[in-house]
């Protein structure tokens, strides 16, 4: 049992990355129809940020919280910046052309961050440096935390309230909602679509930057490949809950976590992969909307 | 009597090229070649699915990888002593190879399509990006399934395939699957297709029996990535798993996107285009991958429709060109 309880409590953090980087994907793909394949190399490119901001504010000598905090906000502008390069560069301009080529222009992107990546901060993986020494607390019942998996669960929380709060109650979110329902409706209510889509853009960066900075506390190996598979897990964890939809986003990360761990402690580590897969197809065959997402019908 | 003259011509064009190609080329540009003709049968068979019948298929590397382990295992386990036997028999090395070697073909092929079945399946209840999100799906799950399987090989890799594949084989692939997709087109089949596409409900109301015609498509383009796979199992003589991942379809993806969808010919084009262009950066060493990416960001952005559209080149084409100028 109390193993049971700790693989839980492995999977729920584990799942909360998830959740962080599925909501930037649910955030596009509900204002843009677009599969930002290059999702997951944002998050890389957070733990990258944060490596060199670390090391440059000399967080590794006399790490404290503050100096931690201060590490993941530049990780975090410094993604939402490129986020805002990426989709003014690359999007904007095939936003008009067919949903594949833009499909297609997303993948350019991510393979130029993997491969820019390589050029610039080099193929071998780097070690991040420790900027929270590990301390373990005991939940009892057998059960123990690190200290870094509490970072985790607390920072990725408060960002998932963040969110809610400024997609539910401001003014920029109410367009964000609106501009998601209808871009022309919303242009004719003189929203700016074109800002409002930026914006999400940065937003779902800089929730994807966090992540990168919060794996790599975690595990620090950190390599510009990084992204890949997390970045796919994690759209579909997405997908599961009901795309487009963020508390969909969230809960799919959090099954895609725990059911990750879970095949890890009992079943084998080598079909650690493919689950999330296994556990798509079977819920979009019973649930092809996704777990919270609507079934909309087809007017003809 | 015309089609056994373009037969008999054909196979005497592709057995002169065989002979022709390792000796006025060194093996550097023989394997590129070979590359180029193996991803223009994927190309030209994800077309059928993505650009004939707008199935969005994200997953085609699994497709490549079932045949690819299927008949390379046909040819281990059986088609070796085949060969052997018919050597001992008598028969000449290439002649002795070709049987074991279309049994093992087609045999990989059937594999594949047997998988397309399966997940033409859930194209039934699913559209667009969840029928994407599905096939990415599969293509994952074969891709674990293979480093899991220890008769295989597992992360290991699988060794001691007969190198038999040679051009002709491939040229004979190349052009099998594009007189398929050629005659679809122009067919009531094809026409179907394109409906689906263009329309599903229209389709269906129009009396398309679009679930057969989905699942077909599925069926005919998985069959010929699996000979694809086959044909690369049995050139380099080695597989390995991750040459099968998640990147492989988007490499593929990619070729029919850029080729124009629905165009067989611009298919090939962006096939031959794509598996060149890496090799054509590798002066420029480090810079060569982010080129690339770059050059497809660009090409999406200039020309989003593809090269070709939806049109075919043709040597219609030429003549009516000529025609013009001439005026």
């Amino acid at each position: 049992m109390s193993e049971f309880l700790q693989q839980l409590v492995n999977g729920v953090t584990w799942g909360s990355v998830y959740a962080l980087i599925a909501l930037g994907y649910t955030m596009v793909y509900g204002i843009l129809r677009l599969i930002n394949f290059a999702h997951g190399d944002i998050y890389m490119l957070g733990a990258f940020f944060a490596y060199y901001a670390a090391r440059a504010m000399g967080a590794t000598s006399n790490p404290s919280p503050l100096m931690a905090l201060a590490v993941l906000l530049v990780a975090m502008a410094g993604c939402g910046a490129v986020g805002m390069l990426i989709e003014r560069g690359a999007y904007k301009p095939v936003r008009r052309s067919s949903r594949l080529s833009a499909l297609i222009t997303a993948i350019g992107v991510s393979l130029l961050l993997e491969n820019g990546g390589v050029l610039v901060f080099g193929a071998d993986p780097k070690f991040f440096p420790q900027i929270v020494p590990v301390k373990s607390l005991a939940l009892g019942a057998g059960v123990t935390m690190t200290n870094q998996q509490l970072i985790v669960l607390v920072v990725s929380l408060g960002l998932m309230f963040l969110l809610r709060v400024i997609v539910l109650h401001t003014r920029v979110g109410r367009a964000m909602r609106a501009v998601s329902f209808s871009h022309t409706a919303a242009a004719l209510m003189g929203i700016s679509v074109d800002r409002i889509i930026t914006f999400t853009f940065v937003l779902g960066s800089m929730l994807a930057a966090a992540a990168g900075v919060l794996v790599a506390l975690q595990s620090p190996k950190i390599e510009p490949y990084m992204g890949i598979m997390p970045g796919l897990k994690a759209f579909v964890a997405a997908v599961l809950g009901g795309i487009g939809n963020l508390p969909g986003a969230v809960l799919g990360g959090l099954v895609m976590g725990i059911a990750e761990v879970m095949v890890v402690g009992y079943i084998s580590p080598t079909y650690r992969d493919a689950i999330a897969f296994v556990l798509l197809i079977v819920i979009l065959l019973v649930r092809p909307a996704g777990i919270l997402g609507r079934n909309v019908t087809e007017k003809v | 009597m015309k089609h056994a003259v373009w037969l008999a011509g054909s196979i005497v064009a592709l057995l002169a090229l065989n002979f022709a190609l390792p000796r006025l080329f060194n093996p550097y540009i023989v394997q590129v070649v070979m590359l180029c003709g193996i991803n223009v049968i994927l190309a030209v068979s994800l077309n059928l699915i993505n650009g004939f019948t707008g199935q969005f298929s994200i997953g085609h590397a699994g497709f490549m990888a079932i045949g690819a382990y299927g008949s390379a295992m046909i040819t281990i386990h059986a088609g070796k002593g085949w060969a052997a036997a018919l050597g001992a028999a008598g028969i000449p090395a290439a002649l002795a190879q070709a049987g074991p070697l279309l049994v093992a073909l087609l045999g990989g092929g059937l594999l594949a399509a047997i998988a397309g079945y399966l997940v033409g399946l859930p194209s039934l209840r699913l559209r667009g990006d969840y029928l994407a999100i599905v096939t990415l799906g599969f293509g994952e799950i074969i891709r674990v399934l293979i480093l899991n399987i220890d008769a295989v090989g597992g992360a290991r890799g699988l060794p001691g395939i007969p190198g038999w594949a040679n051009f002709f084989w491939v040229g004979a692939g190349m052009l099998s699957v594009i007189l398929v997709a050629r005659h679809l087109a122009t067919s009531t089949h094809g026409r179907a297709l394109f409906a689906i596409r263009d329309d599903e409900v229209a389709a269906e109301a129009l009396g398309v029996d679009t679930t057969t015609y989905k699942v077909l498509a599925f069926v005919i383009g998985a069959f010929f990535a699996g000979v694809a796979g086959g044909l690369f199992a049995h050139y380099l003589s080695y597989l390995n798993p991750n040459s099968f991942t998640f990147l492989k379809s988007i490499e593929v993806i990619a070729m029919v996107v850029l080729g124009g969808m629905g165009s067989v010919s611009g298919s090939v084009l962006a096939a031959i285009l794509l598996t060149l262009l890496p090799e054509l950066l590798r002066p420029v060493k480090d810079y060569r991958m982010v080129m690339y990416s770059l050059m497809l960001i660009i090409l999406m952005i200039t020309r989003p429709q593809g090269l070709m559209g939806s049109r075919e080149l043709t040597l219609a084409m030429f003549r009516r060109r000529r025609a013009a100028a001439a005026a």
